[in-house]
């Protein structure tokens, strides 16, 4: 009897830790699973309601105000430095620059990219910035519909009411003490950037800033002598953690899992994943990047580059952003450029 | 006998302290100090000690401390020193083989150096412990099963972190040191070579993994369960007739027409084990050597069925936009 007494104890203390650990660990029903593809083959979505509902509301549109009137004086003879929407009546004008301060500058108002008293100054960075960011639009809007389709994208797809939006990276600094130990090579940190693996936690900079080649399974059956590297692998595997993550989606929702390269094994959105890539590619090289000139230090991240987009920026935990509403419709200022 | 009702164990084996037979000269390699310990005949004999270390136990633990040191070391170096943070991240750190860049060459110890230096001690050992069992069973008059067994799955440590990264030519093909480093980096490499579910080697592997559990889930039942008559005093019973040890082979000849006897039960079990590191090393070895693509390989030699599509069949965009934009 005299040991008794430990025992019943270890076993209480494990089966505390054993339900902390399975209350932490795993998702609490109903996780529901919806086939996808051939029987047998795996290809299901995994949902859970709960968090699906939470998404939901996360992912509203706010309601547009009144169309405005298109008719009437033009918006540049009564301001002066407006390039890029000038040509709108003075009534659409006042519209776009409303819901603008809305999405973007909910708190500081119009003086967050304005001077006060003289809104034609430029002196202000995020006036340049927002300028940049309304030809970044114009241009996903008409040059990457094979990416955002007609449902097009607002600056509200990202900002949410932030002036800068809540989903962004920048190069991360290598990290962990320097001299002859060993370099934890930007991976084994369990980031949430890769979906809290031990995978290389800044894909980013390879793959959506520059443009690293993704593909890495080799087409031939046998080996052919071609050089294959499995940091290579673990890295194009950190950055597909990363879509899925931003995507709230499995694997499965654009591969077959038992082949993820070959395209007929594959599931239709991966089409427009492929250029969603090489639209990220874009944004970031030709229009965020530049910016890091007239950025302050404090919107840099810790390598000084500007912080950029990546698919969580516009998606938020959901495979077609703001479950797809074509919010670009209430708003044509954003959709293309004046006719020269 | 009632004790052998219950699924756990309720007797304590317990004799009076017992060193082991006289062994003569050695006898001063074998530990002293023995004794009793109630936890511990919960679930084995109860008397623990003396252990038997010898020149060789000392040396391998002393090389396998050396490598748990580097990869320690390293790993707390990885969160600059930190205590905390090493214990909050520690199932993610790791200490990371040598970039591709550098072949089979000796890289700096900051880039891979430390890596291949705590694999030459671990391995170093595991091979002297795996002569250590290799002696003790000898001493004993045993025969050497257990070694080769051991051997089987040093051979599939090896192919792992040396053999294959030498046909390679590169330490980088090699495993990670780490928790869930080297359980992605497995992930990393199946996706790499195109799936490792298709090499038949790998499903080889896991017959004989799932076997392993099979045979023993049965052997340990039947004798459980024959142990009301004293089925568990095996080697004695099995040529008499009438004893716990024939109800067993009458049990499984009647549930399935046939049944191991109490010796080749054993070989089912020794093999099953030794096969499946086996047949798994096999199936690494060949793994980005011969074959780079295993979906493909299967595919082509029919040993994977294609399913029906059942949306439209997409073509690589980078073929119609033109090269990889």
């Amino acid at each position: 009897m005299k040991y008794r007494f430990p025992l019943v104890l270890a076993v209480l203390i494990a089966s505390f830790f054993g339900v902390v650990f399975v209350l932490q660990a795993f998702e609490r029903p109903p996780v529901l699973s919806s086939q996808t593809g051939f029987r047998g083959t795996g290809m299901v979505q995994v949902t859970n309601p709960r968090s699906d509902a939470i998404l939901w509301d996360r992912n509203q549109v706010p309601p547009p105000p009144e169309a405005a009137d298109a008719e009437g004086d033009r918006a540049s003879s009564i301001y002066e430095n407006v390039p890029l929407l000038g040509h709108l009546s003075i009534e659409q004008f006042g519209r776009i620059m409303q819901v603008m301060t809305e999405w973007v500058s909910p708190e500081a108002g119009c003086n967050g990219c304005h001077v006060e008293g003289d809104f034609a100054a430029e002196n202000n960075y995020r006036k340049q910035v927002a300028r940049r960011m309304i030809e970044m639009v114009r241009h996903v809007n008409n040059g990457w519909a094979n990416h955002v389709q007609q449902t097009g994208v607002t600056c509200y797809t990202c900002h949410r009411g932030r002036p800068v939006p809540e989903q962004v990276w920048s190069a991360a600094p290598e990290q962990g003490a320097r001299g002859m130990a060993a370099s934890p090579r930007m991976q084994n940190r369990g980031e949430p950037s890769v979906g809290l693996t031990s995978l290389p936690h800044d894909p980013f900079s390879n793959y959506l800033s520059g443009a690293e080649n993704i593909r890495l399974q080799s087409p031939t059956a046998l080996a052919t002598g071609t050089p294959h590297s499995i940091q290579n692998a673990e890295s194009v595997y950190g950055m597909m953690m990363h879509m899925s993550e931003a995507l709230g989606v499995n694997c499965t929702f654009c591969h077959n899992t038992r082949s993820f390269s070959p395209w007929d094994e594959s599931r239709g959105p991966r089409v427009p994943a492929w250029h969603g890539i090489r639209m990220v590619r874009d944004l970031n090289t030709n229009y965020i990047a530049p910016l890091r000139d007239i950025l302050p230090a404090n919107r840099l991240g810790p390598m000084g580059d500007a912080l950029q987009v990546n698919c969580a920026t516009c998606h938020q935990g959901v495979s077609r952003p703001l479950f797809g509403a074509p919010m670009l419709r209430d708003y044509p200022e954003l959709a293309s450029p004046p006719a020269q | 006998m009632a004790e052998y009702l219950n699924l756990f164990t309720r007797v304590q084996v317990r004799g009076p302290l017992y060193a082991g037979t006289p062994i003569g000269r050695d006898e001063r390699y074998r530990g002293k100090s023995s004794g009793f310990n109630y936890l511990i005949g919960k679930i084995g004999d109860a008397q623990l000690g003396p252990i038997y270390l010898g020149h060789l136990g000392v040396l391998s633990l002393f090389f396998g401390f050396v490598a748990f040191e580097i990869i320690g070391l390293n790993m707390l170096a990885s969160v600059n020193w930190s205590p905390i943070e090493f214990v909050r991240r520690l199932p993610w750190l790791a200490l990371e083989p040598p970039a591709p860049a550098y072949g089979l060459r000796f890289p700096p110890l900051h880039d891979g150096g430390w890596w291949l230096m705590a694999g030459f001690f671990l391995t170093l050992s595991v091979l002297l412990w795996w002569a250590r069992l290799y002696r003790r069973a000898r001493q004993l008059g045993l025969g050497t099963h257990l070694s080769w067994a051991f051997a089987a799955a040093i051979w599939l440590y090896l192919v792992l972190g040396f053999i294959r990264p030498l046909l390679m030519g590169s330490w980088s093909e090699a495993v990670p040191f780490g928790i869930f480093p080297h359980l992605d980096w497995t992930a990393a490499f199946s996706i790499q070579y195109g799936n490792l579910f298709y090499n038949p080697f790998h499903a080889l592997s896991i017959v004989f993994l799932y076997g392993s559990t099979l045979l023993f889930a049965m052997h340990g039942a039947t004798i459980l369960a024959v142990s009301r008559f004293g089925g568990e005093r095996e080697v004695e019973q099995a040529v008499d007739r009438g004893t716990a040890a024939e109800r067993a082979a009458i049990f499984w000849r009647w549930t399935m027409g046939f049944n191991a006897t109490f010796e080749s039960l054993h070989r089912w079990a020794w093999w099953f084990a030794a096969l499946c590191p086996i047949a798994g090393g096999i199936g690494i070895l060949l793994t980005g050597t011969v074959v780079d693509n295993w979906y493909a390989w299967a595919m082509q030699r029919g040993y994977a069925p294609s399913y029906p599509s059942v949306a439209p069949l997409l073509i690589d965009p980078a073929l119609s936009v033109g090269g990889t934009r």
